[in-house]
């Protein structure tokens, strides 16, 4: 197998790898610039995981599927916003507590619903997300009508068209918007005065309450943003990346997610360096030839699974610039005088 | 003047949100077809109904003992150290190492040795994000969870490369040597003529955690240590103007923090497993926030909380075994527990507050 | 103004906070185009009452009336379509935001912020130069002054199109020199038919800017006059509810020996900004040194340094030995083994624990002391039955050790604090703004004691912000600007107006 389409691999696969977590981390980004901090990222993910794949599987249809995804995902975000905007209370033990539950619910449900062992059936068809092809791209198009395996057929093209064919196209949909919401996030932010509310609630939330715009209100619209990507990142894992629900699948990219915000440092088009980094990872990890060939000793993959964890300690440790988080992160809003 | 009595505080507001958890749980339980009277009948039977259901309930409480009063220790310091988990797994490998290096004479050395192993691994494990969050400024909830994945990665690698004898494709230690293994309540409550089950785990740890709970009353209530690490977590603005050591107290703090949870690995990898695995903590770090929430962060209160909380643990093993309820109903009531005696402690309190105002108030109007 | 209804009436407004009455039937008459002061000792009301009128708290009882008309306010957003303005004690600004973005918040034209931001900044412009208030759009809040910062504020009102401005204690963070410059804004808003309410406790500021006056006691409109009408003695006592004592009664000093010598202290903080610029003073014993200034001028600093908890270059001594500003040790816990004793600026924050229990408190700072513990457990049994004997000698009410510092007013808080300090007898006491937030009754008690201290041979090194305070107690007075000591004066051969220009800066050659 030559170098390049090794690369093109690895790339695709980091690609796919950081989809989830892109997600995830701008939704931590709308919550955490808004002052709420959310260590309940892998919560959501999973309850939409299950939720998108149970009713994919029922309905045969992955979009409906989706919607019950990230309808469940906004309901757990709910109980965040009630119990840390409403209730003012500790954000980041909501945030455990509804780790546990969706831990426990998504396995507890899916026995009494599949009696798989907690895991939903394997999806097939139109209960999963299909990658999209690109105009111009080799897929499964060309593979069909030209009688040959897809493999061969991209291996004989150009660089150019290999990378455009392998690397950009044939991703299923959710990947595209996971991109996009990196812009759309910067925009909204930066360009709105939805975006100046929320960033100015998470820095000072006494100055957009007097200034007669209310708190509660921008923080529960913030919650429902991170339900809708956290939705979608839940989604994209039983749906896209994998054919189903398995018990924890979401195996900690909530905290990953967290993780590159703050590498990120609660911007945008950082978050998605971030993401991509930390996919890169994953996809290395993956790939023990790969590994193998890169490093003259032998590389634990262990080391490779914790770098991401590793590199946030890092940075929080402010030896490469400093993580300054939103002002009012974590603290819930007293009225006072 | 505070709103309502100390005791409605201490008792009334956790045990109401108990209340609320079990009853959602209860609903949990009917909405997937099962009667959650009988369950929990089941659950009480099978956890005190015997010395054997005793002895798995106090085992699992021995756990939540331990990393119960290690976030409690924490938390006197307004540290949120939710890295019990990983600071336990890493207790688990100090122990593991004390085991497998001596041939140990006694138990009784071998248990000394050994927690003095699961101690400091606990300890060394919370050692640099304390001194991150003293020295740098660095989010010590962030950090400790890092350090979870972190130390999960160093016990994989260890098991898998270096501890597993040779052989075996189990990502496991060794068993360690019978000179090593735990005496059970049943060893020790025979001195006393009192028959207990056998097969229980439950050992002399279970001592070990009950001196600990005495030794956290002492340190934190009695010592001019504690008086001056609570008054840190009260207001540090106040503590460095009293002339206490910010970085002192968060240190030494976590540093028993993370003992008390590297302690724990003397229970369920010495006094049980009698081997190193992978998993062996299953999730008791994390339980023991919502067990020092529940005992508001009070070695008494953490120690019925534990008791509690074994009480879950062996009533949803139970239920597994004999119902088609999968042990998840035990993780879904302990997030129910965590939210409602946690994050929505001012959902059951300010209703309790304005009621003793209300009463307060027609007293007055009374006289 | 005659026949024209008033700006604002309130009529029979209540507002309880649990178990205590903040405002008690208040009925208010504020008359269009006028400056009126509303003036009343902490904890009179005053904020509560301004607080339920810009909808930040709802009245139990009681109507608003604006320009006649009963209007409603359940909330901030109703406060500002009722053409209320408010400037808050502490700014309600977002640090990291610009001007611009700062006064377009909440008052945005559509969802984009592309056109609201180029008309917002044409007509902040316009505002601006039309109030002589000269600000930059693009500045951003946390790197310009509080000065600056506070006309942010006003600016933020002015574009909502406030007709009724409302300011909070506002020269408690400025200069005298900015203070009159906030009061020639306030004459031209005044001037240009806006009404202004001014919610202090100076009387100073009170009789110049204002045209009518309420005063508030214990939750009560007590009365209103005109400012003409009336005298800083007639308010006073309207104020308190009896004739005051506005100055201290002390013997002159007879200072000692030299207790404290400070050579050419430096600090320099985190953002590398110098904060003390080379401050050098000395106390001795049986005198009261007074530090007086604006507050933000390095009088915290200098107290913390003293006081062991910031880090200094520069040389001091006590009792004639050098202390260490930089090493390890060099600590609260050090100064206190030197006798220095320190009643800090900040009770709630720095003086006490607030959840302790009195008895927890009385040795908070001295709990390594040998009386206290035997080296590792603490002596709690000894600390309660002490803490009784202090607690009476410092009339300290309710006389309750196991009650929580919290559960405690201002005033005996601060009792609880000065029992703790003084008791130590210390060689000097560091005492920072000793009567912040206290009761008159209370402020008379606290006065007495640190004149008894001096009179019992000891340094008393003071600070307050309140220049009566200064006036009244100091034997000597320095003057703190900018980080330097501007002069040095006696109290009794000089005035405000002299303390008041070093205080800004301007020494007899000029501005420094």
């Amino acid at each position: 197998m030559d170098t390049f389409s090794t690369l093109i691999q690895v790339l695709d696969s980091t690609l796919r790898l950081a989809t989830p977590l892109l997600l995830a981390c701008l939704a931590g980004l709308f919550s955490e610039r808004s002052g709420i901090f959310d260590i309940g990222l892998e919560a959501k993910m999973l309850v939409s995981a299950f939720f998108s794949a149970a009713f994919a599987y029922t309905t045969g249809s992955v979009w409906i599927g989706l919607m019950a995804g990230v309808a469940a995902s906004i309901v757990f975000a709910g109980i965040h916003g009630i119990a840390s905007i409403t209730f003012r209370g500790n954000q980041l033990i909501s945030g455990v507590a509804l780790n546990f539950l969706a831990s426990g619910m998504t396995v507890l449900i899916a026995q009494s619903w599949f009696h798989q062992g907690g895991r939903t059936p394997s999806l097939m068809g139109g209960a999963r997300f299909e990658g999209v092809e690109l105009p111009f791209a080799i897929g499964p198009t060309e593979a069909a009508e030209t009688g040959r395996p897809l493999n061969p057929l991209i291996a004989e093209a150009g660089p150019l068209q290999q990378l455009y064919s392998e690397l950009i196209s044939g991703h299923s949909i959710l990947v595209y918007i996971a991109l996009l919401a990196v812009p759309a996030t910067w925009w909204v932010l930066y360009r709105t005065r939805f975006g100046l509310r929320l960033r100015a609630v998470g820095e000072n939330p006494a100055a957009v309450d007097t200034a007669g715009i209310s708190v509660v209100g921008l923080r529960y619209s913030s919650m429902i943003i991170v339900g809708v990507l956290c939705g979608l990142a839940g989604a994209y894992l039983a749906t896209g990346l994998q054919a189903g629900f398995v018990k924890d699948m979401t195996a900690g990219r909530g905290y990953i997610a967290l993780a590159a915000l703050i590498f990120a440092k609660w911007r945008p088009w950082h978050a998605l360096g971030a993401c991509l980094l930390f996919g890169l990872l994953q996809a290395l990890a993956l790939r023990t030839d790969v590994v193998e060939a890169l490093f003259p000793f032998k590389m634990p993959v262990q080391l490779l699974d914790s770098m991401p964890y590793i590199l946030t300690v890092v940075i929080l440790a402010g030896f490469v610039g400093k993580a300054i988080p939103p002002r009012a992160g974590g603290q819930p809003y007293v009225k006072e005088r | 003047m505070d709103a309502m009595p100390k005791w409605a505080d201490m008792l009334l507001v956790p045990l109401i949100s108990l209340l609320l958890a079990m009853v959602i749980s209860a609903l949990v339980i009917l909405g997937i077809g099962e009667d959650p009277w009988a369950a929990l009948k089941l659950m009480v039977q099978g956890s005190f109904g015997s010395t054997y259901g005793w002895g798995y309930t106090l085992f699992y409480a021995t756990n939540f003992i331990f990393t119960g009063l290690a976030f409690a220790v924490a938390s006197h310091a307004a540290m949120f150290n939710i890295g019990s988990e990983g600071q336990a797994t890493l207790g688990g490998l100090g122990v593991a190492l004390v085991c497998l290096a001596l041939p140990w004479p006694h138990w009784t050395v071998a248990l000394v040795a050994a927690m003095a192993g699961g101690a400091l691994f606990g300890a060394a494990w919370a050692f640099l994000p304390a001194w991150l969050a003293a020295r740098r400024g660095s989010h010590i909830v962030i950090t400790t969870i890092m350090f979870n994945f972190i130390g999960l990665a160093v016990l994989n690698y260890m098991l898998v490369n270096v501890m597993r004898p040779e052989g075996s494709m189990d990502p496991a230690s060794a068993k360690f040597p019978d000179s090593t293994n735990l005496p059970s309540l049943h060893d020790i409550l025979a001195l006393v003529g009192i028959p207990f089950s056998k097969t229980a785990p439950a050992n002399v740890a279970f001592l070990v955690a009950l001196v600990a709970c005495v030794l956290v009353w002492l340190l934190l209530w009695r010592t001019r240590f504690g008086f001056e690490l609570r008054a840190f977590g009260k207001s540090e603005s106040a503590a460095v103007y009293a002339g206490i050591s910010p970085t002192k107290i968060i240190v030494v703090a976590m540093l028993i923090s993370g003992g008390l949870s590297g302690l724990m690995a003397v229970n369920n990898v010495m006094g049980e497993a009698e081997r190193l695995v992978l998993n062996s903590v299953e999730g008791a770090g994390f339980i023991g926030i919502a067990v020092a929430l529940m005992g508001r962060n009070h070695p008494l209160g953490v120690l019925l909380a534990a008791i509690l909380f074994g009480f879950l643990y062996q009533g949803g093993a139970e239920l597994a075994l004999w119902t088609s309820i999968p042990r998840e109903l035990i993780v879904v009531i302990q997030g129910l527990v965590i939210l409602f005696t946690g994050a929505l402690d001012n959902m059951v309190r300010m209703p309790i507050e304005r009621f003793f105002l209300w009463r307060r108030r027609n007293a007055q109007a009374g006289e | 103004m005659g026949d024209q209804a008033p700006a604002i009436e309130l009529r029979g407004i209540s507002k309880a906070f649990g178990p205590v009455q903040a405002n008690k039937d208040i009925s208010l008459s504020v008359a269009k185009g006028a400056i009126h002061g509303i003036i009343g000792e902490n904890g009179a009301g005053k904020s509560t009452l301004m607080s339920i009128l810009y909808g930040f708290y709802k009245a139990d009882r009681g109507e608003i009336l604006i320009n006649g008309q009963e209007t409603q306010i359940p909330d901030s957003q109703a406060a500002i379509a009722a053409g209320i303005g408010m400037v808050f004690q502490h700014f309600k600004l977002v640090e990291n935001f610009t001007v611009l973005e700062n006064v377009v918040l909440g008052a945005e034209e559509g969802a984009l912020l592309r056109t609201t931001m180029s008309n917002a900044r044409k007509h902040l412009t316009e505002i601006a130069e039309e109030y002589e208030m000269d600000v930059d759009p693009d500045a951003v809040i946390e790197e310009i002054g509080v000065g600056m910062q506070q006309r942010v504020e006003i600016l933020k009102s002015l574009y909502r199109e406030a007709e009724i401005l409302i300011l909070d204690e506002p020269t408690g963070v400025l200069t005298p020199a900015e203070a009159d410059h906030l009061f020639r804004i306030l004459r031209g808003l005044r001037d240009e038919g806006k009404t202004i309410i001014l919610i202090t406790h100076k009387l100073r500021e009170i009789m110049d800017v204002t045209d009518t006056v309420s005063v508030m006691r214990r939750g009560e409109m007590t009365a209103t006059v005109k400012t003409a009408e009336t005298s800083p003695e007639a308010l006073a006592e309207l104020m308190v509810g009896r004739k005051v004592l506005l100055r201290v009664d002390k013997k002159p000093a007879q200072p000692g020996r030299t207790v404290l010598k400070v050579d050419n202290l430096k600090v320099v903080d985190d953002d590398k900004v110098e904060r003390l610029k080379g401050i050098s003073l000395e106390v001795r014993a049986g005198e009261i040194l007074g530090i007086a200034g604006v507050s933000g001028n390095g009088q915290s600093e200098l107290l913390r340094v003293l006081g062991g908890i910031e880090r200094a270059t520069g040389q001091v001594e006590i009792n004639g030995q050098q202390i260490d500003l930089t090493g390890r040790h060099s600590d609260g816990r050090s100064r206190r083994e030197r006798g220095i004793a320190h009643v800090p600026e900040d009770r709630q924050r720095a003086g006490l624990i607030m959840d302790f229990a009195a008895w927890e408190n009385i040795v908070f700072g001295y709990q390594w002391d040998p009386t206290y513990n035997n080296g590792w457990l603490m002596d709690n049994a000894g600390i309660r039955e002490e803490t009784e004997g202090k607690m009476e000698r410092f009339d300290v009410r309710p006389p309750h050790a196991h009650l929580e510092a919290k559960s405690f007013s201002g005033g005996n808080q601060q009792k609880l604090v000065l029992a703790r300090e003084i008791e130590r007898n210390p060689d000097l006491l560091l005492v920072g703004q000793p009567t912040r937030g206290v009761d008159i009754g209370a402020i008379e008690f606290i006065h007495q004691r640190i004149v008894d201290l001096r009179d019992a041979g000891k340094a008393i090194l003071l600070v307050s912000v309140e220049l009566d305070e200064i006036m009244g107690l100091s034997d000597r007075i320095a003057v703190m600007f900018d980080g330097k000591i501007m002069g040095e004066r006696l109290p009794g051969e000089t005035n405000e107006g002299e303390l008041g220009l070093l205080m800004a800066g301007v020494t007899n050659g000029g501005s420094a």
